[in-house]
């Protein structure tokens, strides 16, 4: 194609010297640019960029790794370069899920795992990053295609499954667990989880496999009205799973009664959905590459441009078994934890000296900022802006002795049963 | 359990409660709970045949007992519509509800997700939740399935949307 393009142009250039009516000229002129317009638009098409052994911080025009460099040299990240050991699990690739894969994918992480078991719709091409010629296709399958164009950098897995079926958890925990990428990492394979899903149901599936795997993770949401969202920060046994208190949503701020739904079908914005997926990827970052503050929660209120934050503590009376373990680890590991507190305090003491030489009054700075949540199911006490989006379980009153009595009963049997009355 | 009609509130205090709490990943626990599984179903069929009102059929489709399929079916007009009845139990079961799908209805209304799955956020996620892990497939049959069916299947045989059988064979012989 090239070559029959640039053979036009050369025709096209003897024509222009073999004709001397002005007005011709204008219109072969013309035709030129036409053909040098189609040529960059044939180029365009097919380009697609080799991998890159180690990132540049050179400032040219053709490193894609330049500006995102230069957060070292503006002194806000020690060393970005160690984005391509990480790797980061992304269940969910809808509105948010694959909106936070690209932004990842363009910040050059390692590797990223995806997950979804649904299909490109057009009822999606309200929300980011899927394309009208995408539809029929997984949501895995087309985001790999779009990410490894935009970046041959990042390995990608895709997963097609459930992951609330037995079988789809045990690929979903066997794939996390999996560390052939860094061999040397501690813990599980992947440095990260993002959980993008929309139900409650994925949100408790992602939230057991990382008690089970003393994973980190960070969940999101987007309400079904579309006006407002939240991540959140989940260190198991450190900070409240997913299970500890019912989730928690944020209100309105408009009378709930005026939001009747009709149906299931939720609303949906690209602007909702990219402000939680940016608050997402950036708290992400920050957590990655060790700068600035990670939140613990933030929410998004978009009718009133309201971001509450908050901090939960772990519920000691949780119903998730892996949650309690995790705690039970933080609270023996407290001493080695305030040691090393201690340590890199000192450290930072003899390096910087002390701030004032003299402190006849001891005076000290205290922490008044300090709004944690212990417990929520006792004091209930959530921040302005917050609601629970489930009641709480009542207490299970355990019932007389007598029940276990008929114990020995066969599985066989009853199924023998329910099969009788079925016939 | 306010707005509830009184059959159904009389119906669901004599299915039995489940007292176990384990999922499909519990082990001999599971084994327990599919008794206690059992047992309610055994007993909510049988009370909805002495009563004249046997709306479902439903077996494992595994002997994990964590699939299950079978039928339900809905009189509206003096006409039986039936339906295929699926679901999976989830992993976080008994702290989240089984999805149930009804997968022939799948597109045909927008108070279902993807996959034919019902819509129960609003009338049965907070009932489950709250009966946690009282509740078995029995309770989300009864409280979830149930009241989806006496809503949605009127709407939808008055739209067209769905046929009788009957209906749908003349119609196609013609």
């Amino acid at each position: 194609m090239e070559t029959e393009l640039k053979g036009i142009l050369d025709d096209l250039k003897f024509l222009q010297n073999s004709f001397l009516d002005p007005s011709q000229q204008a219109l072969i002129d013309k035709m030129r640019s036409r053909v040098d317009n189609v040529t960059n638009l044939a180029k365009s098409g097919t380009m697609h960029r080799a991998k890159v052994k180690e990132l540049s911080a050179e400032v040219v025009d053709s490193n894609p790794y330049s500006r995102l460099m230069a957060l070292q040299r503006m002194g806000i990240v020690e060393n970005y370069e160690r984005i391509r050991h990480f790797s980061v699990a992304i269940v969910g690739i809808g509105g948010v899920g694959s909106v936070a894969a690209e932004m990842l994918t363009r910040c050059g992480i390692g590797r990223l795992l995806l997950y979804d078991y649904d299909k490109v719709e057009l009822a999606n091409m309200n929300r980011l990053f899927f394309r009208p010629e995408q539809v029929g296709m997984t949501k895995t399958d087309a985001a790999v295609q779009t990410l490894s164009d935009i970046n041959p950098d990042v390995v990608l897995e895709s997963y097609t499954l459930n992951i609330t079926t037995v079988q789809g958890f045990e690929t979903f925990t066997s794939s996390l667990r999996n560390k052939s990428f860094s061999p040397n990492k501690e813990g599980s394979g992947v440095a990260l989880v993002l959980s993008c899903v929309d139900n409650y149901e994925a949100r408790m599936v992602v939230n057991q496999a990382c008690n089970e795997l003393n994973q980190t993770w960070m969940e999101s949401g987007v309400s079904e009205n579309a006006v407002s969202g939240h991540i959140q920060l989940l260190i198991p046994g450190e900070t409240a799973c997913f299970a500890c208190a019912p989730p928690l949503v944020v209100a309105s701020g408009v009378d709930e009664r005026t939001l009747k739904r009709e149906g299931v079908c939720a609303a949906s914005l690209p602007t909702t959905m990219g402000v939680v997926a940016g608050l997402l990827v950036q708290n992400s970052l920050k957590y990655l590459l060790n700068f600035g503050q990670v939140t613990p929660y933030l929410g998004y209120n978009a009718l009133k441009d309201f971001f509450p934050t908050m901090e939960m503590k772990p519920n000691p009376q949780c119903s998730n078994s892996a949650c309690l373990e995790r705690q039970k680890e933080y609270i023996l590991a407290k001493p080695a934890r305030d040691a090393a507190a201690r340590e890199k305090m000192s450290a930072e003491v003899l390096t910087e000296g002390p701030l004032h030489e003299e402190n006849e009054w001891n005076i000290s700075v205290v922490d008044d900022n300090d709004l944690t949540i212990n417990d929520t199911r006792c004091s209930g006490a959530l921040p302005e802006g917050l609601t629970h989006e489930l009641p709480i379980a009542d207490e299970f009153e355990k019932l007389p002795a007598a029940e276990s009595s008929n114990d020995a009963d066969d599985l066989e049997d009853l199924k023998r049963q329910l099969e009788a009355l079925n016939a | 359990m306010e707005g509830w009609d009184p059959t159904t509130k009389s119906t669901l205090t004599r299915i039995p409660l489940l007292t176990t709490k384990a999922g499909p990943r519990d082990g001999a626990a599971w084994t327990q709970r599919l008794k206690e599984e059992y047992k309610a179903l055994i007993a909510y069929t049988s009370m909805n045949k002495s009563n004249d009102n046997d709306w479902f059929r439903i077996s494992a489709a595994n002997p994990e007992g964590t699939r299950w399929i079978g039928k339900c079916w809905y009189v509206h007009n003096l006409l039986k519509y039936e339906f295929d009845l699926q679901f999976d139990i989830p992993v976080t079961y008994p702290a989240t509800a089984p999805e149930i799908e009804l997968p022939q209805l799948d597109g045909k209304t927008h108070k279902m997700y993807r996959g034919g799955k019902i819509c129960l956020t609003v009338h049965f996620k907070p009932l489950w939740a709250k009966n946690c892990p009282r509740f078995g497939i029995a309770h989300a049959l009864c409280l979830g399935l149930a009241p989806w069916l006496a809503a949605e299947i009127p709407i939808l045989v008055d739209s067209g949307m769905i046929k009788h059988k009957d209906d749908a064979a003349s119609s196609s012989e013609v």
